[in-house]
């Protein structure tokens, strides 16, 4: 059961071009939305390696969500399939190693697209909460104290 | 080749005809038509006016009955039905909500990988090769007007077999009979539909458009696959001779019916007995009443 | 490493939600951060004093300003750490704004926000790296791609300005859709007399070298240095000896081709020039009509000919030109309903009986119709019969604005040039009544409004608002059956004529043209601008410009201004020597690179090359990839997808990424 109190760690990979000017122009329009997102920004979305997935779980996220152009707007052609594909078998892996996969969300945000962003991050953090914290990693960091 | 075959309402009563003719004519061109069993109501348009939910759920319990016989395709000669089918199956693939709202009624998983074929589309399927085969009579120079009407081809998106405004499959058909398909210019107009029963006169005038229009093309005959168009165009020219004297008579065949002409059946397998004008000025054209009369 | 933090308040903008002071007495808890202020404007002149005056007493070797989008000031502060002797590369921002104090409301909530969001960053900065801006060489030549107004317009800029321009056009004449039109709006000038002197002056320019017929067949390269191929068609007619005499167009016995420039209203021969006023004057054989080329007798042009120019066995020639800049200027096509023509996906409209009855037209024959030049001398007459049509039927929005049969964007030039045609109509048939369908009118622009009223108050041109269902052949006349949905009544016209709006779509190889550029495009095929407002004549590649309706429906002045803008581009381009890039590209650790080239396979821009890594004695150690710095565009999907990690992306390296999120 979840928390009442509990307040879900969101991390969200963008791309510079689509989402993270979309997430500039919300900000320039004054939209509200709730403060759990710690966004990082990358160039495209084809620089995802899954292995910044795992690593934002095991620093403590219990929400991932990865967010570019739409297919064929990519700034870079192609980056946004590329980083699709990858999900797709990335997905499989996780479900496979007993992680709950549906704490990652991948979502097409363009850079036009109003209030998507906006609603996008509340229903993300909305079921994260719902969710309750993601104790998996948490376990392991308290009883291995991982130190990097 | 074995085919589902989903009547409905109309091919029991109004449009008897239209069943007979079906049923001899796929079977003289070796279809077997398997009925769904316990096939109920397709909802037509009533349910689709009232209540989106019922118009959807209808059509996807005689899916389930049809899956349940092992059908995987079913052939739907009523336009009415057909485009109920093909829009409910559009409906719940592109919902999953409504998917499981339907599901919830049914008590059941919902199927909708069917192949739904309508009366062109059949005849298309048998293809030009095997009717042409079995074709005792070629009704060469017979005129004849393809009348859509409007819910085999509406809506394109859902329905998409043939262009909503300038079809032309079922001249295709028309072809293989050796009839002449004439270019006329109301083959997707509104008949006017169920106003038949409430507002009689729209219908009067909208179905006489379309007959005008065809006699002015020089067409002897209008060929539908639809039975709500038939009701419309045959039965309501009592009516037209009423309001305007000058009105000609124009009989109305059911697809089925012309190809079981060209085929050599009898007037009376085809049911074209049961008509509301004369069919038989058409057939003597072809020395055909006198085989229905042995 | 000794890191200052820099928290600007942005006035209100930051500090009424982001308590700032808070913030700096937080970060400066952070290791390596050795130095933390906040200040009301970071970015004014005290602001970046501030951060200039820190890197110096504290010795700061990287900063961190936690402030607004990097979007807009990154190279404000950037460039004070440079001026303060610090690499501008070791500087970072922190959005704080956008992402933070204008998204939320609660202080406490927006403050733990921003202290997450300036950790996260000095993580990141610790492994930035100073940087250096990649400097390339540029060709000073343009390509412009289209000789319609926008290409013609874009090279006499460029040309003007003292640079070399190839110009290539697919068409055996330059000149575009605007040569064909009759008379043009709002002013109702003739287009011909104002197109052809901008022609014959792009053709005589000795800056300008033109390649008519002939189309863009490859693109290598990068912004500055592009290699292009062309595939100049063969015209059987040598373009050296050809004086223009006409000689041979006149003896053709094929006579009866379709005329292309008269939108099939009239014909041409098999060796024909489009129009009189065709630049080049050189006429072209079309091998598909031409007997010769059908069964091998006639030469009837080559005998005629005195210059012998006449050449059946000429071939296609490949050309490559070296050029910095490429403008894109292909325009647009008008969307053709019948089934058979149709190059589009949509099909719809089959109801209006175009290509089925003669004197249903579009609105490109309407124009060659009321041309001086066109079929009938500009009288306005029925293709069927040539009668003088006394009633005649214009449908707007044949295709645009109509998601389920057409296309859902506006077209944007129907509504002008329908209310041009009837205008023009009325001024040549007197008695004549003139029917407008529309859905809305979309006149804005300068003297665009007063242009319709015009029509309607003047010419008396009758405009009814609805959609017309259906229009169909009935004792010689054209009934057009549609709704005035302003009085709710259907209504039917029985036109002799109907000119039909039909939208403007992409040429129908636009998206293999954008594949061989690299450009991005629309779900309609038209090529995409980098921002619509900012940035609206540069595609997202670097030296590669966009003109006119390639981009979306434009009417010509606004492709002029476009082909203007997209030729000052070029322009500023070519005021530099070298080209400065940022650094972020590609690069390869050769001594872990096993060579699968899993990163060749993903790249979109051909940026990975092979390098032989061999001994001291030359023999061959292995494969190694390798990043050609000029053509990387930094997407970093390489990086991601190497398996051995030998490839990463300056300033944006798994190290900076991993303690960014480290930091969470």
């Amino acid at each position: 059961m979840a928390d009442s109190n509990f307040e879900p760690k969101i991390v969200a990979f963008v791309c510079n071009w689509c989402t993270y000017t979309r997430a500039h122009l919300a900000g320039t329009s004054r939209m509200k939305y709730q403060s759990n997102v710690r966004m990082i920004r990358l160039p495209c979305t084809g620089r995802i390696d899954p292995m910044f997935i795992v690593k934002a779980f095991e620093s403590g996220a219990d929400g991932v969500l990865i967010s570019g152009c739409h297919p064929g707007d990519c700034h870079y052609t192609a980056g946004n399939f590329h980083a699709r594909r990858r999900w797709i078998l990335f997905r499989q892996l996780l479900k496979f190693v007993g992680i709950d996969e549906t704490r990652v969300f991948f979502s097409w945000v363009s850079a036009s697209e109003g209030k998507k962003w906006v609603d996008v991050i509340n229903e993300v953090t909305d079921t994260v909460r719902n969710k309750g914290p993601f104790n998996n990693y948490h376990k392991l960091n308290k009883e291995f104290t991982l130190n990097v | 080749m074995d085919i589902g075959y989903y009547p409905g309402c109309s091919l029991t009563g109004t449009a008897r005809e239209y069943d007979q003719s079906i049923r001899k004519v796929l079977s003289e061109l070796g279809i077997n038509l398997i009925e769904i069993e316990d096939w109920s109501c397709c909802g037509a348009t009533s349910a689709h006016a009232t209540n989106h939910l019922l118009s959807v759920a209808l059509p996807l319990r005689n899916f389930n009955l049809a899956a349940k016989q092992g059908i995987k395709e079913i052939f739907i000669p009523c336009a009415a039905c057909y485009n109920r089918f093909v829009v409910a199956k559009r409906d719940v693939e592109q919902n999953s909500q409504l998917k499981k709202e339907v599901e919830e009624i049914l008590e059941e998983e919902v199927v909708t990988n069917f192949n739904i074929v309508n009366m062109v589309q059949i005849f298309k399927m048998i293809g030009k090769d095997n009717i042409l085969a079995r074709r005792q009579k070629e009704l060469s120079g017979l005129k004849v007007a393809a009348y859509y009407g409007c819910l085999l081809l509406r809506p394109p998106s859902a329905v998409n077999f043939d262009d909503a405004e300038e079809p032309s499959s079922m001249e295709e058909i028309i072809k293989f009979t050796g009839a002449e398909p004439i270019n006329w210019n109301f083959k997707t107009e509104c008949c006017g539909a169920s106003h038949s029963i409430t507002n009689t006169n729209v219908v009067l005038n909208l179905s006489k458009r379309i007959i005008d229009d065809a006699l002015e093309m020089g067409a002897e005959a209008i060929v539908v696959a639809c039975p709500m168009c038939h009701s419309n165009l045959d039965m309501r020219q009592r009516n037209m001779s009423k309001i305007d004297s000058g009105h000609k008579n124009m009989p109305i065949l059911y697809l089925p019916e012309l190809v079981g002409l060209s085929l050599g059946l009898d007037k009376e397998s085809l049911g074209l007995n049961l008509h509301f004008i004369d069919t038989d000025p058409l057939l003597s054209r072809f020395s055909m009443a006198i085989v229905a009369k042995e | 490493m000794r890191i200052g933090v820099f928290v600007c308040h942005c006035g209100e903008n930051i500090g009424k939600t982001v308590d700032c002071p808070a913030v700096a007495k937080e970060v400066i808890k952070f290791p390596n951060v050795v130095y933390a202020i906040d200040y009301k404007y970071m970015c004014s002149d005290p602001g970046q004093n501030m951060i200039k005056q820190a890197i110096t007493e504290h010795k700061l070797n990287a900063v961190v300003v936690a402030s607004c989008s990097p979007h807009m000031h990154e190279k404000t502060f950037r460039k004070a750490c440079s001026a303060a002797g610090l690499n501008p590369y070791m500087c970072e921002i922190a959005n704080i704004r956008e992402h933070c104090s204008w998204v939320h409301d609660n202080i406490e909530e927006a403050t733990k926000k921003a202290i997450d969001l300036i950790r996260m960053t000095v993580e990141r900065v610790k492994f930035n790296a100073p940087l250096a801006e990649i400097k390339v060489p540029i060709t000073k030549k343009a390509l412009v791609i289209g000789g319609g107004i926008s290409g013609i317009q874009a090279a006499l800029d460029i040309a003007g300005a003292g640079f070399k321009v190839i110009l290539v056009e697919k068409e055996p004449s330059i000149g575009g859709h605007m040569s064909q039109l009759s008379e043009t709006f709002p002013t109702l000038d003739c287009s011909q007399c104002i197109l052809t002197p901008r022609m014959v002056e792009a053709y005589q320019h000795p800056n300008i070298k033109l390649y008519t017929y002939s189309e863009v067949e490859n693109v290598d390269g990068f912004i500055g240095n592009f290699k292009v191929t062309i595939r100049k068609k063969a015209r059987s007619v040598r373009e050296d000896l050809c004086t223009g005499c006409g000689l041979c167009v006149q003896k053709c016995p094929i006579k009866k081709a379709p005329s292309e420039f008269d939108e099939g209203l009239s014909n041409r021969p098999a060796i024909y020039v489009p129009f009189p006023q065709a630049v080049p004057n050189i006429p072209v054989i079309d091998r598909t009509v031409c007997t010769y080329f059908k069964t091998g007798k006639c030469q009837m042009c080559k005998k005629v000919c005195g210059r012998e120019a006449i050449d059946f066995e000429q071939k296609d020639q490949l050309i490559t030109e070296d050029v910095g800049a490429i403008i894109v200027a292909t325009g647009y096509k008008l969307y053709k309903i019948n089934k058979k023509d149709s190059d589009s996906t949509v099909k719809g409209y089959g109801e209006y009986g175009y290509g089925k009855y003669r004197d249903v037209i579009d609105g490109l024959q309407f124009e060659r119709l009321a041309s001086a030049s066109g079929p009938t001398a500009g009288e306005i007459l029925r293709p069927s019969d040539r009668k003088q049509p006394k009633k005649v039927v214009f449908i707007q929005c044949v295709g645009s604005r109509d998601e389920s049969k057409g296309f859902s964007y506006c077209s944007k030039i129907c509504c002008m040039y329908t209310a041009k045609h009837a205008m023009l109509y009325k001024h040549k048939v007197h008695d004549g009544e003139a029917y407008v369908f529309y859905m809305d009118i979309r006149s804005g622009g300068k003297g665009y409004d007063e242009f319709v009223r015009r029509a309607i108050e003047e010419d008396h041109v009758k405009y009814i608002r609805g959609r017309v269902s259906r229009v169909y052949e009935k004792n010689g006349k054209y009934i057009v059956k549609g709704e005035d949905t302003l009085s709710s009544v259907p209504i039917e016209i029985e036109a002799d004529m109907v000119v039909l709006a039909t939208a403007m779509v992409a040429q129908p190889e636009a998206s293999k043209l954008a594949q061989t550029l690299g450009i991005p495009y629309d779900k309609y095929g038209f090529y995409a601008e980098v921002h619509p407002k900012l940035r609206p004549v540069e595609s997202s590649s670097g030296g590669i410009f966009l003109a006119g309706a390639c981009q979306s429906p434009r009417d010509i002045p606004e492709s002029v201004a476009m082909a203007s803008a997209a030729a000052s581009k070029a322009l500023v381009l070519f005021g530099n020597e070298m080209l400065e890039r940022e650094p972020v590209v590609a690069k390869v650790n050769e001594n872990t690179c096993v060579g699968c080239f899993y990163c060749k396979k993903v790249c979109a821009y051909n940026a990975i090359d092979l390098k032989e890594i061999r001994d001291k004695k030359g023999n061959l150690i292995k494969v190694v990839a390798s990043v050609n710095t000029g053509l990387c565009q930094g997407c970093g999907t390489c990086n991601a997808t190497c398996p051995s990690k030998s490839i990463e992306l300056i300033g944006f390296n798994d190290e900076q990424i991993f303690y960014q999120i480290k930091a969470l």
